[in-house]
This record gives structure tokens, sequence and C-alpha cells, in this order.
């Protein structure tokens, strides 16, 4: 409906105005709550206006359903915020991060067989959504473990062409299940397969990169989670979730960037550097 | 590739959104002081929770006639979602609020 669409709108951009405001030291802390407003408007909105493809709302049961499944992960959300050690912030930020990006793999995926009854183009956003959801997800727990100091680095000589090998087998297998017209219900296991592959990929990726590097590696995770939640926008073609998505992963990118000239190194160092053996001695 | 041309002219409000909101992410932070990196990034991250209304369009019109896994999984993504969301927000309030008791 019309009023669901301006509520879309208004959220949309109290993120953005709460972006601008959160990148000033003074107005930080209004910046959050302003965006968490625009949040809570986008949730409440959806759960009272939506109406699927035959004009159907969400009925009372399904309502209260959502409502529970809400109050529980709103729950354990302000409660490990509370309790978890200042120290902790980073590991905390990239386990939430995790969260997000297991959210929309699921949400993807769930959405797989909707998708195959579409066209190429919806099953191109979903498997996107899969591959870089799952690569979140997976690649901000190994994160949160070795911040947390329970995943050591590994920087085996050979990890690289493993990687390169694992992202080129996981991008194919995604690009066929697009490429191929018409595919049969059968074809599921596919999905369960690239799934898998992207989960173990997000582990790998980010096994041989240096500890001390990890707040700018959870940056850019943080970005993939935003766009993943973007192409789930764009199964729902809902212009919040594609403006609140592509705008966490620019801003995030751009982030990512900016702290790795805070180090004075450069991404593709960090990214590429821990595999040269020393890490920071590598030159870029 | 056609059925590609196609999902994009039905999508192009769309495809203008993102080319719009790449820049506005780009322009609205590339100020930012290097001590609020990290509230930022968790500011940004509790956004990116967005998917939660993925989450609730999926649940509010799920059938619940017969017990499925689909369910199961969809409550799941509803949880995470939410997770991030509130988890997020909070914890960035807390940052800042830290940050501001030490600018005193």
């Amino acid at each position: 409906s019309t009023l669901l669409e301006l509520s879309y709108l208004l959220a949309a951009l109290l993120f953005v105005y709460g972006l601008k405001l959160l990148s000033h030291p003074e107005t930080a802390r209004k910046g959050n709550l302003w965006a968490a407003g625009g949040m809570g408007l986008a949730m409440l909105t959806t759960l009272l206006l939506h109406k699927n493809a035959a004009g159907g709302g969400i009925s009372l049961v399904n309502i209260w359903i959502i409502i529970a499944a809400i109050s529980v992960g709103a729950l354990a959300g302000w409660i490990i915020s509370r309790r978890v050690k200042m120290t902790a912030m980073p590991q905390l930020v990239s386990l939430f991060n995790a969260s997000g990006g297991a959210a929309s793999a699921l949400v993807a995926l769930l959405e797989y067989p909707n998708a195959m009854a579409g066209n190429v183009g919806s099953i191109l956003v979903t498997v996107l959504g899969l591959i870089i959801g799952a690569v979140a997800f997976s690649g901000s727990m190994i994160a949160f473990g070795k911040l947390d100091g329970k995943v050591g680095d590994v920087m085996k000589p050979f990890m690289t062409y493993f990687n390169l090998g694992l992202l080129i087998v996981t991008l194919a297998l995604g690009a066929y299940l697009v490429a191929s017209p018409n595919p049969p219900l059968q074809m599921l296991w596919a999905i369960y397969l690239l799934t898998a592959l992207a989960l173990l990929y997000g582990v790998t990726f980010v096994l041989p990169i240096g500890g001390a590097d990890m707040p700018v590696v959870i940056s850019l995770l943080n970005a993939f989670t935003g766009v993943a939640a973007a192409m789930a926008g764009f199964i729902y073609n809902n212009q919040a979730m594609i403006l609140g998505g592509i705008l966490v992963g620019s801003a995030g990118m751009i982030l990512t960037v900016l702290m790795c000239n805070a180090m004075n190194r450069s991404l593709l160092n960090v990214i590429i550097g821990a595999f040269g053996g020393g890490g920071a001695s590598a030159t870029g | 590739m056609e059925s590609v041309l196609q999902f994009f002219f039905t999508h192009k409000e769309a495809i203008f959104i993102i080319a719009l909101s790449i820049f506005l992410g780009i322009e609205v932070i590339s100020n930012v002081p290097s001590v609020l990196h990290t509230p930022l990034m968790s500011g940004a991250n509790a956004i990116s929770g967005v998917i939660i209304i993925g989450g609730i369009i999926l649940v509010g019109h799920a059938d619940l006639s017969t017990f499925s896994l689909n369910l199961v999984l969809g409550i799941l993504a509803l949880i995470f979602g939410t997770l991030n969301v509130v988890g997020g927000f909070a914890v960035t309030d807390r940052m800042l609020e830290m940050f501001k008791k030490k600018k005193k």
C-alpha cells in the first residue's frame, strides 16, 4: 500500500540521516537512535500493512509468531550488548554481523524455490544473496573467534591457491544455477552444496588474515552483509531493504578503506599480505 | 541474456536507487574522524539488519497449516535478524556513551 511505501521512504531517509549524524562526534549518539527509529518504523509497518501478491495481509497467528521470534532475538541482543566487557566490543560487532549474514543467507535459501519459478534475474539476486550472506556469516564467526582468542592464525602457503580455487568453484556453481534454464526441482541439492561452499569460503578467507587486521575484515564483512540484505530487497522489491543494504555496503566499503589508511595499509595488502608469510611485511 | 535485461528493466527504479545510494554512502561518511570508526561500523552493521523486513514478510505469509522445516528456518532468520538489529543499535549506543564520558 501507499502508506507502507511512504514508511519505507521515511525509514530509508532516517538510515541516511542517522549515518550522517553518526560520522560526527557530537551528534553520533543521536544518529544511532534515528537509524534505530527508522528500523523500528519499517518493521512495524511491514507487520501491519504488508500484502502478498494475492493481496492478503499478514494474519493474526503469523503476527504473533513474528512477535515471539522478534522478542527472543531482541532480548538476547539486548542482554548480550549490556553484559559484554567494553574491551570485547569489536568481536561483539562481528558476532552481530554474523547473525545478520545468517539471516540473509536463510532468507535467500528459503526464497530459492520461488525464485526458480521466476526469471533469471530473480535467481541471480537470490544466489548472490545466499553466497554473500553465507560468506559474511562464517567469515564473521571466524573473525569473532580470532578476536576472542579462540581461533589462531592459520597461514599456510597453499591457502592462497586453495582460496582462489574455492572462490572460482563457488562462483561457477552459482553461475550454473543462474544460467541453467528452468532447473528441475531435484536441483535443490545444488543450492545446499552452494551454501556449504560459500560457508567454507568464508572460513578459509578469514583464517589466514592476521588477528590485528580483524577490525578491517569485520568492516569488510559488514559491507558484505549490507549487500546481501540489498539482494534480498530485490527478491521482495522492497526499497527500504535495497537502499539500507546498499548504503551499508558502500559506506562499509569506504569505512574499510579509511580504516586501512589509518593503519597505513592498503586493503589488498591486508587481505593478500597475510599470505606473504610476514603479515605486514609484504610490500604493497 | 534477454531475461536478464528484462529483469533490469522491471527493476529500473531499484537500479537507480542502488546507483544513487552508493554515492550517498560514500558521501555521508567520507569525513569521519578515526575515533568514530568502530561505532560507525557498529551502527552500519545494525542497519544491515534491515534483512529482518524480509524475515517478517517470509514468516508473515508462511503457511501454518502444516509443520515445515522452512517455517523453522524462517523463524530462525527472524531471530538472527533481530539479534543483529537490537544488539547492533544497543552496542553502538553503549560505545558512544563511553565515548562521551571520555571526552568530558
